[in-house]
């Protein structure tokens, strides 16, 4: 199963993530990010970081998902590359992340990204498809 | 992409109207500044759509403004400016952008094309390495525990204060540097955390620090005022902006925001136009945390300066006096600002929200340097790395029709995908080296996506703001070297 497809956007980029599951959606979304943000075949699962949110509703928990990986970017330089993901009722998130810190001979960055944005933010639960575009 | 097909009236040769009537929702008519090569382009986009959800914001005031280099954002149209009344209007995060104060200065300098060529290789070289850049990396500023709600605080004078760069370049700097009520109590700790290790770095993208000659002043009084005296005579450039901060700031308030309109029973059309009332404690709060982020990209582009100006002193082996590494001025380009515009001669506050645009004030404007009194507020606009960037000055016109605003770049034409489909980081970097220019930069990839065939032409773009009379171009410059985050 394809587990995201990117979206052109003229002066930013976005994506579409598939799952059995919303939970995996969410998960592949993340996986699509880190593949903007850099080459994922030499990341190996050495580091991990457990994420728990609460959201008004499934878009918003779904911004501030990849919005608090790419926190773990900004502030630990974490390159996370599996996700296992929880949805829970009540718009709640658990998650464990993996991935390795940014070693800049081994590792190969190609876009930043700012941030997610909430235009054109879908979550479909029935499909089990989200869909974000970045601000880059 | 769907191409727009909204009602577009013709007003003159550079300016263009939606009507209000187009949605029900309009308060205002939208008005776009583009000529009828550019429309064609904006036209395959949605970026008409965006200019006319933002004419539904409670309070805008005049019109829903579209610079010149209008191209589809996300929520607010890149190159939108809106302004808001005070006491009935909002203020929208999206309005600003998560890089708040991204922004460009221009330093002048004593030297000349064939002072530089001989070394441009080391100059940037030396400047690469003295300017942490790209994705990844780390500032060499090392803050003492707290010290970054000081740099929250004051911003330029921060760095200036800490031995980067001169009191005068605050003069120089819009704001001086410091927007006052900047309250880092408002910014979370994740956000803080986010921008203590990158302090003092370009980042990537579209930042970046360039080496240019000027290659055609249109007005040399106007020049001559900002110290721009010749032909070939090179400047310094620097863009970028508030890093991680400013996003977690950004990503933050968005999240109030979505929650305020509900108590305030607001709607919108996109919810990244989120909001609240100008003066509801949402709002002040943002706006106050902004000022924040905004401070600190000042402080940026400062401690930046003073790398610069370190790293050519020493490959050039000049003095520093004798360099005449002047800051000509510092713009930003995405913020949100309370600032007093005369409608039917009358004086009214106004939150304007400037989204990859700039001020452009006129000559006698308090709030613009003494010394740039009788000529106007400077104006940078940058162009892709391959053609030219721009110097203009801000206009009586711009007070009168955009609240004081102009363009900010040339603006996309092309995705990023679309460009790395066609070009190659390697490519590029050749054909830019058979212009005469250098570069380096950390990645190759990146380098494809801000390639100049991704870009408008920026003449086009000043062309249009210059037609329009929204600001007059003042000189143009060509890169010879640049860094590219």
């Amino acid at each position: 199963m394809k587990r995201y497809k990117l979206i052109e956007h003229t002066a930013d980029i976005g994506l579409i993530a598939y799952g059995n599951t919303l939970a995996e959606a969410f998960g592949n979304a993340a996986f699509g990010m880190f593949s903007i943000i850099a080459e994922l075949d030499n990341v190996v699962e050495n580091q991990n970081r457990c994420i728990e949110l609460k959201s008004s509703d499934q878009e918003s928990l779904l911004f501030e998902w990849l919005n608090r990986l790419l926190y773990y970017f900004d502030v630990d330089l974490l390159l996370f590359r599996s996700f296992k993901v929880n949805i829970l009722p009540g718009n709640r998130l658990t998650a464990i992340c993996y991935g390795e810190k940014y070693d800049r001979l081994r590792h190969k960055l190609k876009t930043g990204v700012k941030s997610a944005t909430y235009h054109k933010l879908k979550v479909d639960g029935i499909k089990n498809e989200v869909q974000v575009i970045f601000d880059v | 992409m769907a191409k727009w097909i909204g009602p577009l009236e013709k007003i003159d040769a550079y300016r263009w109207r939606i009507p209000k009537g187009y949605k029900s929702g309009m308060r205002v008519d939208g008005l776009i500044y583009a000529d009828k090569e550019m429309l064609k382009h904006i036209l395959l986009e949605q970026t008409l759509e965006q200019v006319a959800n933002v004419a539904q914001l409670p309070g805008i005031i005049g019109n829903s403004l579209a610079m010149p280099d209008i191209h589809w954002g996300y929520g607010f149209p890149i190159g939108g400016v809106a302004a808001m009344d005070i006491k009935e209007g909002v203020i929208s995060p999206g309005g600003v952008g998560f890089d708040i104060n991204c922004g460009v200065r221009i330093m002048r300098t004593n030297l000349t094309k064939d002072d530089v060529l001989p070394a441009i290789k080391d100059l940037v070289d030396v400047l690469y390495k003295n300017v942490p850049s790209g994705l990844g990396s780390k500032g060499k500023i090392r803050l003492r525990l707290g010290e970054i709600d000081k740099v929250l605080t004051n911003g330029s004078r921060w760095a200036v204060e800490n031995g980067y760069g001169f009191i005068e370049d605050l003069e120089s700097t819009e704001e001086r540097g410091e927007m006052f009520g900047a309250d880092p109590s408002l910014v979370s700790s994740r956000a803080k955390e986010r921008g203590i290790p990158q302090l003092g770095t370009l980042g990537s993208g579209n930042h970046f620090l360039e080496i240019a000659l000027i290659d055609e002043i249109f007005e040399p009084d106007t020049a001559n005022t900002m110290g721009i005296n010749e032909i070939g005579q090179v400047m310094l450039l620097v863009h970028c902006g508030s890093r991680g901060l400013g996003h977690q700031i950004a990503d933050d308030y968005i999240k109030v925001m979505l929650a305020a309109m509900k108590k305030y029973r607001i709607s919108v059309p996109d919810r990244q136009l989120a909001c609240s009332p100008i003066e509801s404690p949402e709002g002040r709060n943002y706006l106050s945390a902004m000022k924040c982020a905004a401070n600190y990209a000042w402080a940026n582009r400062q401690c930046i300066t003073h790398w610069v100006r370190e790293a050519f002193c020493r490959v050039m082996k000049i003095k520093p006096i004798d360099a005449g590494l002047e800051l000509i001025y510092d713009v930003t380009h995405n913020i949100a600002k309370i600032e007093e515009h005369s409608i039917a001669d009358k004086k009214n506050k106004l939150c304007i929200h400037r989204k990859g645009a700039t001020r452009a004030f006129p000559a006698g404007h308090p709030d613009i340097p003494s010394k740039y009194l009788k000529i106007g507020q400077p104006v940078l606009i940058p162009g892709d790395m391959g053609r030219y960037s721009y110097v203009l000055v801000g206009t009586e016109q711009a007070m009168k029709e955009t609240f004081g605003s102009t363009c900010h770049g040339a603006g996309r034409m092309q995705s990023r995908a679309a460009a790395k489909r066609q070009l190659r980081g390697r490519d590029v970097l050749e054909s830019l080296a058979a212009r005469g220019i250098t570069v380096r930069t950390d990645s190759l990839s990146g380098l494809a996506e801000e390639a100049p065939q991704a870009y408008k032409d920026v003449a086009s773009v000043v062309n249009v703001a210059h037609g329009a009379g929204i600001s007059r171009i003042v000189a143009r410059t060509k890169p010879i070297g640049v860094i590219k985050g």
